[in-house]
């Protein structure tokens, strides 16, 4: 019942237009029926980004190497690292993860964040190892976004990283293992 | 702690976009509306209120550090107490508790919560940007940083987890949608059908466009008092006050990252057992243990048994289908894992209105009969309050002064929650109001 009348729009563009001058009413009174004056303005940020304590992991993919931290305390696995244990507050050691990880769920973007949108359709998948409570959020690459379905959950996948990394987890990536 | 009641509240229609108004303006609208409803003066309301809290979300929208304080002083309450909070799309929820705190502590006597968002200043995608920077922006952000796709991995494992069907979340929508048909206040009126939401495209598989809520300029206020308060503003106004009791209060929280949710034992609601989650691993990312928290807390404050028994109706936090269907689980108006059959049975439907759909169980617990986030719209730090709102004329059975119709009052509303979330399940509010 329910028409998507967008799909068969113009596409619509934020540049052009700047605005110099707007009508004016003689009688002031008339003033608050005025249009809102809308403009584009700009706003942007470099940003000095330190990945702090975190920065081996970065140094791993970097290497191609997958770094998780365990507790040197209780011995709990931080597949995503954190330096201090997130179940009882202890310092964790770096470690690293298995060569092999199974699909704990997906999904399939088709549309995105503005910074990502041209990479659409993309999937994400959050990857689970063996002996550890806690995941992995990263890519997945060469399957077919429209063979999306509950059975790639379990199925094995392999960390894969760029040649040249960016120092950004997507660094990282996985694809499937068989 | 003593007594905590609202006593008014207001609502700027939320819309994709309000350029005629400022966000100062927009939450004055709401703010004369909540004056007016209990026939309070400018002058006299700024004599009776103590404070203020305010409630926005991202400063990135706002573009504007201490929004806060300006909206403050266009309403004529500076230079009494004020701050703002902030917690995602909590903020609403967590500025109402914020209000309750001051005013239960004894600290004042009568509280302004009010809250706003300006959506529309950036184009959709930037927008889904702004919020994905809600995510760890070292791990979880540039990995491809976008709520949907967060959501979607959510109910996908809840999918498997349970067996939960995209017939099940389109369900949601179409009761959402067809509730805010009869709601002037909201910004989607629609009829749709599941067909009709399986149809829509695809955002991020399984979520199509109509599992998701939109973007929207808006705002909203709640006015909280004691008992004191009460009788002042009575005083102040020469009118009646119907007050809502607000009886329990609850906040619970999850890590910033998904992929760092533990697996161990369910958090037990009164009317459950262990024994009912012998095999789960929980929360994982199937369940909002921040919103089992939250709600473990406000039903204990409220002396809430079982929630089927004891709440009228629910306005939870349906930024998407498939989360409305995880809270019922947080919630506790079903065990966990039967959100899906729980929506399918008909249980959160009003039983007064056709949605076009066989439905069994019609209407034992209704579940946003103001058509939630989903159609209502969700200008983030004014979603919570909205809620707080449309509960309080639920309790207060004036929805049809308020709304032009009755078609969506609950009868014989005399309890309610309403259940504010943010993130992927990292701050959540529950909140309970009643009939005094």
């Amino acid at each position: 019942m329910k028409k998507e009348k967008e799909a068969i729009a113009i596409p619509e563009t934020e540049e052009g237009t700047v605005l110099f001058k707007v009508p004016f009413p003689k009688d002031l009174k008339q003033l608050k029926d005025m249009s809102p004056i809308v403009t584009l303005q700009h706003y942007g940020i470099n940003y000095i980004h330190s990945y702090g304590q975190d920065s081996p992991f970065f140094a791993g993919l970097a290497n191609g190497r997958l770094l998780g931290t365990r507790c040197a305390s209780c011995g709990y696995i931080h597949v995503t690292p954190k330096l201090h244990c997130q179940q009882c507050g202890g310092e964790c050691e770096w470690m690293e993860l298995p060569k092999e990880g199974r699909i704990h769920t997906f999904t399939v973007c088709y549309f995105g964040s503005e910074e990502f949108l041209k990479e659409t359709p993309f999937m994400l998948v959050l990857v689970e190892f063996a002996g550890a409570k806690t995941l992995m959020l990263s890519r997945l690459l060469g399957v077919a976004p429209s063979s999306a379905s509950i059975d790639l959950i379990g199925k094995k996948v392999r960390p894969r990283f760029k040649r040249n990394s960016k120092f950004k987890p997507t660094d990282l990536y996985f694809v499937l293992a068989e | 702690m003593r007594p905590v009641y609202m006593v008014s509240g207001g609502i700027t229609k939320f819309a994709k976009a309000h350029p005629e108004m400022t966000f100062q303006l927009m939450v004055k609208k709401a703010y004369d509306y909540a004056l007016a409803d209990i026939g309070l003066m400018h002058r006299e309301a700024v004599d009776v209120i103590d404070g203020v809290v305010a409630s926005y979300f991202s400063d990135h929208f706002t573009r504007q550090l201490m929004a806060g304080i300006m909206v403050q002083d266009y309403l004529g309450l500076v230079p009494k107490p004020g701050h703002r909070v902030e917690g995602g799309g909590a903020t609403g929820g967590i500025c109402f508790q914020e209000a309750y705190k001051s005013v239960a502590s004894g600290v004042m006597d009568v509280c302004l919560a009010y809250g706003f968002e300006t959506m529309s200043h950036v184009n959709t995608w930037k927008g889904n940007e702004f919020i994905a920077l809600a995510s760890d922006v070292n791990f979880d952000y540039p990995v491809g940083g976008f709520y949907t796709g967060y959501y979607a991995m959510m109910v996908v494992r809840h999918m498997k987890e349970f067996g939960t069907k995209v017939e099940q979340m389109a369900l949601v929508s179409v009761k959402n949608h067809i509730n805010a048909y009869h709601n002037p206040y909201a910004q989607k009126r629609e009829q749709l059908t599941v067909e009709d939401v399986r149809k829509s495209p695809m955002v991020a598989w399984p979520l199509t466009r109509l599992d998701v809520c939109v973007m929207s300029d808006g705002a909203a206020v709640a006015l909280l008092a004691s008992e004191e308060g009460i009788r002042k503003l009575e005083k102040a106004s020469g009118t009646k006050l119907r007050p809502v009791r607000v009886s329990g209060i609850g906040r619970g929280t999850d890590s910033m990252r998904m992929a760092d949710r533990p697996h161990g034992k369910v958090i037990l609601l009164p009317h459950e057992s262990a024994g009912d989650y012998r095999n789960l691993d929980y929360p994982g990312i199937h369940s909002f243990r921040a919103g089992r928290m939250a709600t473990k807390l406000a039903y204990e404050m409220a002396g809430i048994k079982n929630p089927l028994e004891d709440i009228d109706f629910v306005e939870l936090h349906d930024a998407f289908t498939s989360s409305e269907i995880q809270t019922y689980e947080d919630m506790g108006l079903c065990k966990y894992g039967e959100g899906g059959k729980f929506v399918e049975a008909g249980n959160p439907f009003l039983p007064n209105i056709d949605y076009g759909v066989k439905l069994k169980k019609k209407g034992t617990i209704p579940v946003n009969p103001s058509g939630g986030l989903m159609a209502c719209g969700h200008p983030v730090g004014a979603t919570g309050l909205m809620q707080a709102v449309f509960a309080f004329w639920q309790i207060q059975r004036s929805i049809k002064k308020h709304f032009g119709n009755d078609l969506l009052q609950v009868r014989d509303a005399r309890r309610g929650a309403i259940h504010s979330h943010a993130g992927t399940g990292t701050y959540v509010t529950v909140s309970i109001l009643e009939k005094a």
